[in-house]
């Protein structure tokens, strides 16, 4: 009872908020929009059981990803009659990828349909495990039968990650890094910093 | 709970129904009311560091100050700009506050006196904080206007900055506890130190990274030293600026509810929750609650002590001790702790 009242409320409000991300006419609504919508999935991971699953979709989705979206786009200075203008440029495209998207859909569901490979198994053989909680379960399986995919991805991320920082860091002429040296701040003393002039009338500081 | 309103003739869901609602009134109301008398402590203990009287006018020892300001809050105008984005700008405060109050639901306050004991409750708190900083940024967007603006990239640059480095604080307590269920967590300390001592800060590899955690907490909930996002030399009230009347309070409340919790996040992770100090039966004659919330409350002195006491970083630092400090000490810390573990409580199997 109280399940279903409660899986209705969310796939109804998961399906309304995404239609809002692409209704809006403000892209800062269609963020807040979109963030709604990953906080009803993750209610909805709640329902079946995968609560590990569903805090880390708010902690990274909601929390990480979807802050930076709402920085850069509440950064943007938009033009909403260019925005508008591609519409029908667009159009064909914006088709063909909901084309492609409906397919993948239909062939998903059609699969599951005539027997899906059990959740929680690597070769949909074996039993799912039962009896531990889905944060041990699935650290068991990320850390063997996933291990190399694991690893592959934290590699991934590590190349983002170095390649974010090559971009942003540039070295510019001489060796000024364009941010403040901590430690040379530190070891200045007035002694150095400061000097006493006493210029007399008509006569220039020296620096 | 539910177990007694079932004894009442209700239908199970009729008594989880009624039982959440009511634990739900539970702890709210008394937040509510510890949240104003907090700001009372907050303000006299600033004011005696600083050798002044504090307030002492409205009640006995000016007690009932909280409650003057709320009355007066709740009698004025409420104020929106005609150029704010007024759906936005009046969910921003709503949902400050309510995130604030909906993170306590794992908080357990004695053995079993918890609303909801998931197993995933760290996980859940560490949900709950990430989306705080989303009343903050719509306040400053909406507003539509500068300082408030300032203040809305200040705050997530550096609620995300802070965020990862407890992220990784956190990774060191569940390693050591062997769980995110905050209840099996404070059970974990009892004794930790030699027998004796409950809680993980008698722990040379834990005791720098409650000193991290510490200070991250400031930094989360926008604490002196770390208020880059109310600077009132610079960005007037920041994002609060064109807040009146009770969309302020909430901003307020839900600020002081966040340290709140910061507090007891303080003292469930590392001292032990509502364990005594020393593992010694006498002491357990004391009622959990008390201890929890001594503690609690101790830390919240130490939050008010700091604020009295620190001048205000600059933005930059504040970015440098997130990132260049805190992020690769608590990384160390992480790797250093797991290793610990593996040799003494695994016995060096991978």
């Amino acid at each position: 009872m109280i399940q279903t009242i409660a899986f209705y409320l969310f796939a109804v409000l998961v399906i309304a908020s995404a239609v809002m991300v692409i209704m809006s006419r403000n892209p800062v609504h269609s963020v807040l929009w979109l963030i709604l919508a990953f906080f009803n999935a993750a209610g909805l991971m709640v329902l079946v059981g995968a609560e590990f699953i569903a805090m880390l979709l708010v902690i990274v989705y909601v929390g990480a990803v979807a802050v930076l979206f709402l920085f850069v786009v509440m950064m943007l200075d938009i033009d909403f009659a260019e925005l508008r203008a591609g519409f029908i440029k667009n159009f064909p495209l914006g088709i063909a990828i909901a084309l492609v998207l409906l397919a993948e859909l239909v062939l998903g569901i059609g699969a599951y349909r005539a027997g899906a490979i059990a959740l929680g198994t690597p070769d949909g053989m074996a039993a799912p495990i039962v009896g531990v909680s889905n944060t041990e379960a699935l650290g068991a399986l990320l850390y063997s039968d996933y291990i190399f995919l694991f690893e592959a991805t934290g590699l991934v991320l590590l190349v983002a990650m170095i390649g974010a920082i090559v971009l942003t860091h540039r070295k510019t002429a001489g060796d000024h890094r364009g941010q403040q040296d901590i430690a040379k701040q530190n070891r200045r003393n007035p002694n150095e910093a400061t000097v006493m002039k006493r210029p007399t009338v008509g006569e220039g500081v020296e620096l | 709970m539910t177990e007694f309103f079932q004894s009442l003739g209700m239908t199970y869901e009729w008594a989880w129904g009624v039982a959440t609602v009511a634990g739900v009134l539970l702890i709210a109301l008394p937040l509510m009311l510890a949240v104003a008398m907090i700001i009372y402590v907050d303000r006299k203990v600033w004011a005696a560091i600083n050798l002044r009287r504090g307030p002492n006018v409205v009640g006995p020892f000016g007690l009932l100050q909280s409650f003057a300001d709320g009355l007066k809050v709740f009698l004025q105008e409420t104020i929106i700009p005609s150029a704010a984005n007024k759906g936005i700008f009046i969910l921003a405060p709503i949902v400050t506050f309510t995130v604030a109050l909906a993170a306590w639901a794992v908080i357990p306050f004695d053995a079993g006196v918890v609303l909801a004991d998931i197993n995933v409750g760290l996980l859940y708190i560490l949900a709950i904080s990430s989306l705080s900083v989303y009343g903050v940024v719509m306040s400053g967007w909406a507003s539509n206007s500068k300082y408030p603006f300032f203040s809305a990239m200040r705050a997530a640059a550096q609620m995300i900055s802070y965020e990862v480095s407890i992220g990784f604080i956190l990774v060191c307590v569940v390693l050591y506890a062997g769980s995110f269920n905050l209840t099996e967590i404070v059970n974990s300390q009892r004794g930790h130190g030699f027998g004796i001592v409950n809680g993980y800060y008698f722990n040379l590899l834990l005791f720098p990274i409650w000193v991290v955690f510490f200070i991250s907490c400031l930094a989360e909930t926008q604490r002196v030293p770390f208020d880059l996002t109310e600077a009132e030399s610079e960005l007037v009230a920041g994002y609060q600026t064109e807040y009146s009347s009770m969309s302020f309070a909430l901003f307020w409340l839900g600020e002081y509810a966040n340290i709140l919790l910061m507090c007891s996040l303080n003292t469930l992770l590392f001292f032990g929750g509502w364990l005594p100090p020393i593992d010694w039966a006498p002491l357990y004659f004391v009622p959990g609650i008390i201890w929890f919330l001594l503690k609690t409350f101790f830390f919240f002195f130490m939050f008010s002590w700091v604020m009295a006491t620190v001048p205000r970083y600059r933005y930059d630092q504040l970015m440098r001790l997130g990132w260049k400090v805190f992020l690769p000490m608590s990384l160390l810390f992480v790797v250093a702790i797991s290793g610990w573990l593996m040799i003494t409580r695994y016995g060096g199997a991978a």
